[in-house]
């Protein structure tokens, strides 16, 4: 009861800064915006793929079109792309701001336990995320208002999901990265990096591949998100996410209460 | 209140606090005497288990702060050297922050930062961002963090750093308000601080205690050493030749004349008065004897006499008496 109370209490704190600073709206504003630009390139691609099925249709029926499988789809997967390098804007600061004013030690010496301090970070930066997340569903809402026949809806739930999903994994790594210095802008650089190395690791899936490369690319984040922005939500794919951020998260925490033992 | 037994913490190689061992009192302020570097705010830090000691134990209100470190915490008001504050924040919404993380239970918490910014006097910045207010304002919003939970023991490094006197002055009688309900350690380098606020003094260097005592005490073990000071009207180096005839002096320093009167700080053997001989000494050569006292050494000296090491001693004499040696 108490933790809670004191992991909100970090959370409230860090949603302060964020929407008390230019942080937050830049990121929803930015995301929001990118988002509705890919809609609209999706969009006018469906427009003309359908008018085209529409002239076949003349000649004997072209193939079935499906919003979420042409529209929909390509969006989620490009928003990941902007969730890859808006994640270290997020989490950049979490720890090195803290360390550099010298404010860590306030929160190192309130009764609050190391744990608490990095879930509330991570939860803070993860609500955030949700937040933009939803903000760009706004725009799909637009094609259940528009399409004669909507698409259905819990493809678009459960890619979004990966989406949260997938960039949380970002965060968690984000929060550890920032724990390790004290410069903001060497956190942001590391965090991109980092990231950049892990959404790589997918490549390493090729059909000839042998165990160690299939290995190697089951840890690439992006490799989990395919299943469920189609709409399938495979549990080893939640389960690889979950754990992905508890990784991230224990590091944060080592390395927090490390940088005690040594400070 | 607080036990500090053979407190030890290492930084790799170097040693920065070394066997130290001391008690608080409740109710007790306590004052950490040392130069910069001495291990004053790491011993703090560890009383307030932010870092846990390599060796030794300390307790604070009956927990050890490696074992319970956060029952401690919940017992503990500590203000750093640099107050720890979010410029970004207005005073009343850190304060609230503080609050929280304190554990203060939503009921009782805005009644406990009135009380807290009442006692600071900062109510009149409540609503002002505290990037904006001064040093003096944010060193008392650091205070009113620390005692917001009314805490048993308030943990002050340095908390008179860097204000102007006015501020010094009114930060002093603050502290010594909290006083009584609290017991309060608090660290400085700076000597009257200690003698007008603290009960007793702990004087730490290179990690090691060397004397702990109440700061009258200190003075007093310090004067049978013998300083004197004899006021005379007439040349210095006349009177200081007087002076020095008569046996039992040690050495006698001549202070600049002023006004046509020769001030001499003059040392004697220890144990021996030499106040007539040098009385009789003086009106023997026809110079007026205005007046002739014995001084106790001011803390000051005695920080220096304790802190410093014979090399440096050797470089520039101190003030204070060769023969008298405290032992803590």
């Amino acid at each position: 009861m108490t933790s809670l109370r004191n992991v909100a209490a970090i959370v409230e704190k860090e949603w302060r800064h964020y929407f008390g600073s230019p942080i937050a709206y830049v990121s929803l504003t930015v995301w929001a915006l990118l988002f509705g630009i890919f809609f609209y390139f999706a969009f006018s691609f469906f427009l003309r793929e359908s008018m085209m099925a529409a002239q076949q249709m003349e000649f004997g029926g072209g193939p079935k079109m499906s919003l979420n499988e042409l529209l929909i789809r390509p969006v989620m997967h490009n928003m990941a792309v902007v969730a890859l390098f808006l994640a270290p804007m997020l989490t950049m600061r979490l720890f090195a701001e803290e360390k550099r004013q010298g404010t860590i030690e306030l929160l190192a010496t309130a009764p609050l336990t190391d744990l608490q301090i990095v879930l509330g970070k991570f939860l803070a930066a993860a609500g955030l995320y949700g937040l933009m997340i939803l903000a760009g569903l706004v725009d799909l809402a637009l094609i259940w208002h528009y399409a004669s026949t909507p698409p259905e809806w819990k493809p678009v739930l459960t890619g979004a999901l990966a989406l949260l999903l997938f960039g949380s994994c970002f965060l968690a790594l984000g929060v550890f990265v920032s724990t390790l210095t004290r410069n903001q802008i060497v956190a942001g650089i590391l965090s991109f990096c980092l990231f950049l190395g892990v959404w790589t690791l997918g490549w390493a899936d090729d059909p000839g591949a042998g165990p160690v490369m299939k290995a190697i690319a089951y840890l690439g984040v992006t490799t989990h998100m395919e299943d469920m922005v189609k709409g399938v939500v495979d549990l080893k794919d939640v389960v690889f996410y979950l754990s992905f951020i508890a990784f991230g998260l224990f590091l944060a925490h080592q390395s927090v209460q490390s940088q005690r033992w040594r400070a | 209140m607080i036990e500090v037994e053979n407190l030890t913490k290492r930084y790799g190689r170097t040693t920065a606090v070394d066997g130290i061992s001391f008690r608080v009192r409740k109710g007790e302020i306590l004052g950490f005497l040392g130069p910069n570097g001495a291990g004053k705010t790491t011993t703090m830090r560890i009383l307030t288990g932010y870092l846990p000691p390599t060796e030794g134990t300390a307790r604070v209100a009956g927990y050890d702060v490696f074992e319970a470190p956060i029952e401690v915490k919940k017992r503990v008001g500590y203000i750093p050297e640099t107050p720890p504050l979010y410029p970004d924040m207005e005073v009343d919404e850190f304060l609230d922050f503080c609050a929280k993380i304190k554990g203060i239970p939503g009921p009782s918490r805005k009644g406990k930062i009135d009380e807290a910014v009442d006692k600071t006097r900062v109510g009149d910045v409540r609503g002002r961002l505290i990037g904006r207010l001064s040093k003096g304002y944010r060193q008392r919003v650091g205070l009113a963090q620390a005692i917001l939970n009314n805490p048993d023991v308030l943990i002050l490094d340095e908390p008179t750093a860097g204000l102007d006197p006015k501020q010094i002055i009114e930060t002093r009688e603050l502290i010594k308000g909290l006083g009584g309900d609290h017991t309060i350690v608090l660290s400085t380098h700076i000597l009257p601080e200690v003698s007008m606020t603290c009960g007793r003094v702990v004087i730490i260097n290179k990690g090691k205690v060397v004397a702990e005592d109440t700061p009258e005490n200190l003075t007093r073990r310090l004067r049978g050493a013998g300083a004197l000071r004899v006021d005379v009207r007439g040349e210095a180096t006349a009177a200081a030749e007087a002076v020095r005839s008569v046996p039992g002096v040690v050495s006698v320093r001549p202070r600049p004349e002023s006004a046509g009167v020769a001030t001499l700080e003059v040392e004697a053997e220890p144990g021996r008065d030499v106040r007539p001989d040098i009385a009789r000494a003086v009106v023997s050569r026809g110079l007026d004897l205005l007046a002739l006292h014995q001084v106790g050494m001011s803390l000051e000296e005695i920080f220096l006499h304790l802190t410093t090491t014979d090399a440096a001693r050797a470089e520039a004499p101190p003030a204070a008496p060769r023969s008298a040696e405290v032992t803590a």
